[in-house]
């Protein structure tokens, strides 16, 4: 990562807590301009309550942040102009239709009827909605509600966008839409950071990823780097012909490394964390001659950055109870 | 798969790198301006949802034939003359239960997160709230409406005139825009629409039926209508009644202004703090 780039979000010492719950407790952030910077973390471990203390709807109980240089406590009306938050609830009015949404937005941001109408076409257009316009968002599929949703939040193209876990619950197609718009986004230039429990979501979409639990960054780096330090990946092989498989181990336990046999009788795994190892030890079973019905490489989840990086699984909802014992 | 425009998804991506392209912040639009765009949601609102509409006078309506002619003869000596009664009180308490759903609306933005939108938004912040009793004010309009319609269709005749019902409409509708606030603060303190619906009829219920809305408090034994004397209630509907029958009780009309000044003086502040912070 490039450490001299403009930051586009600046976070020291953020803490909040609601009652004995310790949400927040003590967290710097440090993301450049023009990034997709991914905060890391279990269910509970803090990701949205950063986020809502980043867009100015709760105060931090202590430290401070800056969004594009203003202070989100001393300014943050300057902030509000330049960011658009999408919570994790996908925030927009179900009694509305969809189109409604947008304009309405539109209409708030400061566009003319005009012009607030004709940018809710070329967005239900872009984001493929057009067809449902005129209905009410409640009957929207989960995948359709989430694009009206990142729709909104660019009605006016901010500078810094907050994405709060946009793909939990949605199918793979939905997902890859959704991935692909917040790539779309970030080459015009916006700053995203992106808080999700999926190692995979941040893997594809971050350039920098800071790994939260129970309310404080437990490791910061790239993907690569957190991969890297959980160091292990599989590549997962099935066979056409089972009967081949003490051969398969043979040739892959040579190209690649250590093989594990599963209980399918057909498959193997092999613990690799390097795309390209992984391909030559495809390679050389095919030149083997053994039949591959399938395979694939498979990344360490986030339970196991967890279990790496502290020791003890991702748990959900911690407490300051549990924290202190 | 076409990974030159498209992805396997279909989002076409050259359409949204367009859309993300073209936009240059406009300047933020004035206050006024802001607050009357939430209105405008609002009368989205009763135009896509008019089932709330039905909800909530289908009560009163009920209460009106009921009372009426069940009752009526039994109470006042005659249908006609308890209809004459009891109508301008049933204009009260059909307006009043629409202010119920102030609440209830702000709770459900709350619970499904559009709160958080519009306050990520650099608009003026008590925009939103205002823009609401815009919508609210045509739920209101029409719950009143409609049972002065169905009073007249009845055989009610108001005999201070349509002036006389408009005036004790209009009255009724700003009273309703000082307790709608204290729906709003339940709104914003309760955990979910239906927790929201079920303490507000909960309190508006029994403090309709221990008022002069049904019966003459005279009858009653002392204590009870002692209250039903000073609860604000029979004092909106005294006005109400007194606006219909063409001779203004200007007190009961003062009070009840005062009230309704009081309740938006207390609960509006307490609503835009809690709407901040929450
Ligand atoms: N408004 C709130 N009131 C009380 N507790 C809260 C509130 N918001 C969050 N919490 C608690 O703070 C912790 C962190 O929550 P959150 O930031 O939502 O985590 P995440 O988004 O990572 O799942 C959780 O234990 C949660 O229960
Ligand atoms: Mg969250």
């Amino acid at each position: 990562m490039t450490t001299h780039a403009p930051l586009a979000i600046e976070a020291t010492g953020l803490e909040k807590s609601f009652g004995a719950t310790r949400a927040v407790a003590g967290v710097d952030l440090a993301v450049p301009e023009g990034a997709i910077y991914g905060v890391l973390g279990p269910n509970g471990a803090g990701k949205t309550t950063v986020i809502r203390m980043l867009a100015t709807l709760i105060a931090p109980d202590a430290g401070s942040a800056r969004v594009m240089g203003h202070d989100i406590h001393a300014d943050g009306d300057a902030v509000r102009g330049l960011v658009s938050l999408t919570g994790q609830l996908a925030s927009v009015d179900e009694e509305l239709t969809g189109r409604e949404n947008l304009v309405l937005l539109g209409r708030l941001l400061g566009l003319s009827r005009r012009a607030a109408k004709a940018r809710s076409q070329e967005l239900l257009e872009a984001f493929e909605i057009a067809e449902a316009s005129g209905r009410l968002v409640k009957h929207y599929s989960g995948g359709m509600r989430r694009r009206l949703d990142i729709a909104a939040s660019i009605v006016v193209t901010p500078r810094v966008m907050f994405l709060d876990e946009p793909t939990t619950g949605l199918d793979p197609r939905s997902r890859n839409q959704v991935w692909e718009i917040a790539r779309a986004l970030v080459a015009g230039g916006t700053t995203i950071l992106l808080c999700t429990q999926y190692l995979e979501e941040a893997d594809q979409l971050a350039d920098g990823i800071a790994v939260i639990d129970r309310g404080r960054v437990i490791a910061e780096g790239t993907p690569g780097q957190l991969k890297a330090s959980v160091g292990a990946g599989a590549l997962h092989v099935r066979l056409l012909d089972p009967g081949r498989r003490p051969e398969a181990a043979a040739v892959l336990g040579r190209a690649v490394g250590a093989v594990e046999l599963e209980p399918d009788p057909a498959a193997l795994t092999v613990s690799c964390s390097d795309a390209e190892r992984a391909a030559t030890g495809v390679a050389e079973l095919a030149r083997a001659g053994v039949g591959i019905a399938e395979f694939s490489l498979g990344q360490p989840s986030l339970d196991e950055v967890f279990l790496a990086l502290t020791g003890h699984m991702a748990e959900s909802d911690h407490t300051l109870e549990e924290q202190a014992s | 798969m076409n990974p030159t425009t498209t992805t396997a998804g279909g989002a076409d991506t050259a359409a949204v790198r367009r859309a993300i392209a073209s936009t240059e912040r406009p300047p933020r639009p004035g206050r006024l301006s802001t607050a009357l765009t939430f209105g405008w949601r609002g009368m989205l609102k009763v135009k896509h949802v008019p089932e709330q509409l039905v909800d909530v006078t289908i009560t009163p309506v009920m209460f009106v034939l009921m009372f009426t002619y069940l009752f009526g003869g039994a109470i006042a000596g005659s249908t006609s003359a308890y209809l004459q009664y009891i109508l301008p009180g049933m204009l009260v308490m059909s307006v009043l239960f629409t202010t119920v759903y102030s609440g209830i609306s702000l709770n459900t933005d709350l619970t499904k997160g559009v709160v958080d939108r519009f306050r990520s938004l650099p608009i003026w912040r008590p925009a939103p709230l205002l823009g609401s009793l815009l919508g609210d004010s045509v739920r209101y309009v029409v719950a009143g409406t409609v049972i002065i319609v169905l009073g007249v269709a009845l055989g009610y005749r108001p005999e201070g005139g349509a002036v006389g019902a408009l005036a004790a409409l209009a009255l009724v509708v700003v009273f309703s825009f000082g307790l709608s606030w204290v729906f709003s603060v339940l709104g914003l303190l309760l955990r979910s629409p239906n927790a929201v619906m079920n303490s507000g009829f909960m309190a508006i219920f029994p403090l309709t039926f221990l008022s002069n809305v049904f019966v003459d408090p005279t009858t009653l034994p002392g204590p009870l209508e002692a209250f039903v004397d000073v609860n604000p209630i029979s004092i909106l509907a005294t006005a109400s009644r007194s606006l219909m029958q063409g001779q203004p009780d200007g007190t009961a009309i003062v009070v009840s202004l005062a009230v309704a000044a009081g309740l938006a003086a207390v609960f509006l502040p307490i609503t835009t703090r809690l709407y901040r912070s929450r």
